[in-house]
């Protein structure tokens, strides 16, 4: 009866993030997830009655950085609270996190979907907080490795406006942008670094008030979270369809059978009964603080990304490419700002040094050439000092080597001729050693005019200007 | 037992949350004592506080931070002294039921 009702979709993301400090956020012990189970852990982080708190300070200022970032308002007095809660991930019955005056409030985070639309999705805010012990399932028992508890975490969490699956999935590539290019974290989803809670609802268009809502738990892939969604989003109209309600509570998403299933309903809802953390002094911040670290910054990826189409002229995609990481978006714009020709930087960016990059599997900061050098290459190809041929060659001495580009051409008499007294020469040659394709031509093969400009290019050994040897050809054949 | 006799603790209900098993008995007696803690110090709701800011500390300390430096931690036989089993380095609890 009511197939033809539209619904319309609300999500809200708790997203964690795992900070890039060398240390655990209230303690010394490392942040390292490879070491062997139990190793990284003392009395702080097993959650040994009487141990004391000591904040880690690079935590609270890449939460403000985060804030920052995003555009919000960062909260002058902020506090530690107790969350509690009986498992045995969290030792102490108490996750020490923020409650009532978290790090940061309010802000936003803007993405794109594939089809190029925009929208700007609110942040209710972020918060500081510890990560529990990791637990591992076995058949009759469970075990429990402490290295992960108390690594530091930002979670951010979004206002309801997320309205469909392909929104979270472009937020979620969003902030994780931003947060390695704050780097203040490297949001490897392998180690775990990126986890996420999902609410969701749904509700006939028409409707004011939001439908009942579900939520699924410590999500790690962002193709987890978009299929876990598309699933749990049908289901619930399904209900709805089928004339029932929705009820909240807290789903599994199993990605194997491809499906979601209760796992704990309103009633079993955990009732966590904050108080206020009394082992760690409020932090306070003042103006100074603040402006010190905003004016440690970097651009937010998408205002770089509009900058670089108009500062150096390049295709919207391009700039996007170049952006994506902030260490390959740097070295391009430091070349960028020496060449005279940026359009043909951003090529062999695109073309030869991100292949390179990935065929050798090399990171640009590992990369001998500067990119001064490049910039002189592009300026030698700019000027048509070299062709695009030879400066391929050029670029593979320059990647594996270094050096400086005008030497390697000179050294390898590289140099393009462009003087058409000398590739009039080539051109004879071209034409008189290769009579067959000269008929074709003229016969009307238009195809063969490509085949003698490249013997030009070999009777010249690759230095001829082949824009002009192709016109010199064109005159003599007439 | 309504919310209302006592003092707003549920003793069950938080028994419940905190994983704890108690018998009728424990629960009758512990939910007489714990009204009386709780009365008890609901006598400071008895003083004139008028003009005195919230606070949930005696000392105005801020901003106690650490260096992001790494310290020794507790050696693999040390930190698992206490566990009553060990598995593969794990402590092992009983299965754990989400």
């Amino acid at each position: 009866m009511s197939e033809n009702i539209n619904y319309l979709t609300t999500i809200g993301l708790e997203v964690h993030v795992q900070l890039k400090t060398k240390t655990k956020i209230f303690c010394g012990c490392s942040v390292d997830s490879e070491s062997e189970p139990n190793t990284n852990v003392c009395p702080v982080c097993l959650g040994y009655p009487g141990a004391l708190p000591a904040l880690n300070e690079t935590v609270v200022k890449y939460g403000i950085m985060t804030g920052l970032m995003i555009g919000s308002k960062i909260n002058r007095y902020s506090k530690f609270d107790r969350k509690s809660y009986f498992y045995p991930d969290m030792s102490k019955n108490f996750q020490t996190s923020q409650f009532d005056l978290p790090i940061c409030e309010g802000g936003s985070i803007d993405i794109e979907l594939e089809d190029g639309t925009r929208k700007s999705i609110g942040i209710t805010r972020i918060h500081l907080e510890e990560n529990a012990a990791k637990n591992f399932h076995l058949v009759k028992m469970s075990g429990v490795d402490f290295n992960r508890a108390g690594t530091p975490l930002i979670e951010v969490v979004t206002e309801p406006e997320i309205e469909s699956p392909e929104e979270a999935y472009a937020f979620l590539q969003a902030i994780r942008q931003i947060v390695v290019y704050t780097g203040v974290s490297d949001c490897n989803l392998e180690l775990g670094q990126l986890r996420c809670d999902v609410n969701c609802s749904v509700r006939p268009e028409g409707q004011v008030k939001l439908g009942e809502r579900t939520e699924m738990k410590n999500l790690n892939t962002f193709k987890g979270i978009y299929n876990a969604l598309q699933y749990e989003i049908e289901r619930q109209k399904d209900v709805l369809r089928s004339g029932g309600t929705v009820s909240q509570e807290t789903r599994r998403w199993d990605p194997d059978a491809g499906i979601t299933t209760v796992m704990r309903t309103k009633e079993d809802a955990h009732d966590y009964r904050y108080l206020p953390e009394p082992d760690l002094m409020p932090m306070v911040f003042d103006d100074e603080y603040l402006e010190e670290l905003r004016s440690s910054l970097p651009e937010l990826p998408a205002k770089r990304r509009e900058r670089f189409v108009v500062a150096y002229s390049l295709p919207a995609y391009d700039a996007g490419v170049l952006v994506a990481e902030k260490p390959i978006a740097d070295y391009f714009e430091a070349a960028a700002k020496l060449s005279k020709n940026p359009k043909l930087v951003s090529n062999y960016m695109m073309t030869e040094m991100l292949r390179i990059l990935s065929e050798t599997e090399k990171d640009i900061s590992e990369v001998t050439m500067t990119p001064e050098a490049l910039a002189k290459l592009s300026n030698l190809v700019d000027a048509k000092t070299i062709n695009s041929n030879t400066a391929k060659k050029v670029f593979d001495i320059l990647f594996n080597e270094g050096g400086d580009p005008e030497k390697i051409v000179n050294e390898n008499g590289w140099a393009q001729v462009s003087d058409t007294g000398a590739i009039e020469g080539f051109v004879d040659e071209a034409i008189a050693a290769n009579p067959k394709s000269v008929e074709d031509y003229k016969a009307g093969k238009v195809a063969a005019i490509k085949f003698l400009v490249g013997q030009v290019m070999r009777f010249s050994k690759g230095k001829a200007n082949p824009q002009l040897a192709e016109s010199l050809l064109l005159e003599k054949l007439q | 037992m309504s919310e209302e006799k006592h003092n707003g603790i549920d003793v069950a209900y938080v028994a419940n949350l905190a994983r704890m098993s108690l018998t009728e008995y424990e629960i009758e007696k512990f939910q007489s004592q714990l009204d009386q803690i709780v009365g008890y110090v609901e006598k400071i709701g008895e003083l004139d506080l008028d003009g005195v800011e919230p606070s949930s500390r005696m000392r105005s300390l801020n901003n106690v931070y650490r260096k992001d430096e790494l310290r020794d931690s507790l050696s693999h036989d040390k930190a698992m002294a206490n566990a009553p089993e060990e598995l593969n380095g794990l402590f092992k609890v009983p299965k754990i039921v989400e």
